[in-house]
This record gives structure tokens, sequence and C-alpha cells, in this order.
């Protein structure tokens, strides 16, 4: 089966369909062995158990950032080949990936009043992310402001590839700037700084947060096929209404 | 599990993260359930894209 097989609406639905289910499976699989996981992690020497709210918080951040560079793609085949599931995907994508930034910096506000003693601090670290969160909204609204869908996916493309220029900004803000967040810690040259007990169940958490996404996008590209076809019902309807 | 002297903290992240995603499976799962209703109302009415429409609507 070719790419353009599975860039079929229809097939696309009669495939998803089957592969739905297992990957719900696998989801609620990789959270179970990864709440387990991180029941039984130790605490951190420094933080004691506020790590905990690391396994949420680090796994949120990397999806809230995921679901953009997937937007971006998805904004490259609208332009490019303006082919209406890219679209779809786009569309679909910016819901969840604004949930995910949401639960970024709702549990990295809990997570920096004991740590920090603040909720919240204006570096560029948080600022950057909540531009992401804002980001977010700007192409839902823009998504629900034009009511024909093909040029609302051109003028959303559009913005969400501007935007992908703090995708970059956020993974180095801080690197380059003097920031209240920690420097990288996970995915760094000379590997990572977290002991392994740590680590491993992050790990897991983070494979079970992405294969959340991937379910919940796959659902929510499925119901935004459903939903371009109920408007094309509506104008075939709206059309025998009026006659020739 | 003892949690320490933040135990609300990371409590409530937990729950924040659960409520979260909870909505985000109910939003999802009551759009297809309320967009299924509307396609068989279309279909129930004798209303249908291959039937109406033969040149190939792309949805």
């Amino acid at each position: 089966m070719s790419l353009i097989d599975l860039a079929n609406p229809s097939r696309f639905l009669a495939l998803t369909a089957r592969a739905l289910p297992w990957l719900a499976a696998a989801t609620v699989l990789a959270f179970a062995i990864g709440i387990t996981q991180v029941y039984f992690a130790p605490d951190d020497y420094q933080q004691g158990a506020t790590v905990k709210i690391m396994f949420l918080h680090v796994p949120a951040a990397w999806l809230g950032i995921f679901a953009w560079i997937v937007m971006s793609g998805a904004a490259l085949g609208t332009l490019v080949w303006r082919h209406p599931l890219a679209d779809v995907a786009a569309k679909a994508a910016a819901p969840i990936g604004a949930a995910f930034t949401l639960m970024c910096l709702v549990t990295g506000s809990l997570w920096g009043r004991p740590m920090w003693g603040t909720y919240w601090v204006w570096d560029a670290r948080l600022t950057s992310v909540l531009v992401l969160f804002l980001m977010y909204l700007g192409v839902i609204a823009l998504w629900r402001t034009i009511d024909d869908p093909a040029q609302a996916a051109r003028a959303a493309a559009v913005l969400t590839l501007v935007g992908a220029i703090n995708i970059p900004i956020i993974k180095f803000s801080v690197d380059w700037w003097n920031t209240l967040h920690q420097p990288a810690s996970v995915l760094r040259l000379g590997g990572s700084t977290i002991h392994p007990a740590i680590l491993a169940p992050l790990i897991v958490m983070a494979v079970a947060f992405t294969l959340l996404f991937v379910t919940l996008h796959l659902a929510a590209m499925r119901n935004e096929i459903m939903r371009r076809r109920v408007r094309t019902l509506m104008m075939l309807q709206a059309g025998a209404r009026t006659g020739p | 599990m003892n949690l320490g002297p933040h135990a609300a903290f990371i409590v409530t992240a937990y729950v924040a993260a659960i409520a979260i995603v909870a909505g985000l499976i109910g939003w999802i799962v009551l759009d297809r359930r309320q967009l299924s209703r509307i396609l068989d109302d279309f279909e129930a009415q004798g209303i249908s894209r291959r039937s109406t429409r033969a040149d190939g609507d792309k949805w």
C-alpha cells in the first residue's frame, strides 16, 4: 500500500477503525506500566517527592512541541500539495497540542511553587511555552473564523509555519538566556543527567503520552472527516431545496 | 507512599492532568456521537454523498 492510498479519506477511516482499538489498548498498557514505575520511583535527593510532577510535566511539554511539529508538517502538505487530509491532520492536532501545552504550564506552575517559591516567572522558557499555548488558541480561533475549510486550512498553515519559529526558541531558551528553568537534562549532548531510576519511568510515561497523542489525534481526524461529510451533505441538501 | 510536605502540589498536578486528558477524551467521544447522529439523520432522509453526487466527492 502506498502513502497516497492512506491519504484517501475513506481508506484512512477504514485503516484507523482497525488501528484505534489496538492503539488505545497499547496506551492503557503503557500508562499502567508507567504509573506503576512512577509509584515505585525514588524521591529526588534535592526535590524530594515533587519530582513525581516531572513524569507529567516533561511528557506534556514534549507533546506540546511535538503537536506543533506535526501541524507544521501538515501545513506543508496543505500549502505544497493542497491535500485535504493534511488540513484535517493540522486541524485535529491543534486542540490536542493546546491541551498538552496547558498541562505543561499547569504542572510546571505546581512544581515551581514548592521548588522555586513562585508559580510563575517571566523567564524565557516559561514565556515561550506560554506563547506556544496562545498560538494554539490563535490557530483554533482561525479555523473557527473562516467557514470554507480549504481557505481556513491555508490561513492556518501560514500561521502554523510562522509560529514554528517558536519551537527552537523554546528548546534553546534555557541555553540562550539566563533562566530560572533548569537547562536540558534528558535530550542533551553528553547524555542525560537524570539517574536511571528516575529516567526509566520518565521514558515509559513519555511513550504512554505519545501513544495517547497518536490515538487522540487519529480519533479527532476521523471526527473532522465526518464533520466535512456533514458539511457536504448540508450543502447538497441546501442545493436540493433551492433547486437549479 | 509518603509524598512529603508538598503532597498537595503533587496531587493537584495529577488531578489537573487527569482532568485535562479526560476533557480531551470526552470532547472527542461526544463530538463523534453528535456527528454520527447527524450523518444517520441524513441517511434516514435518503441523502448520501455517493447517491447524490456521482462526480466523486472527496469527503
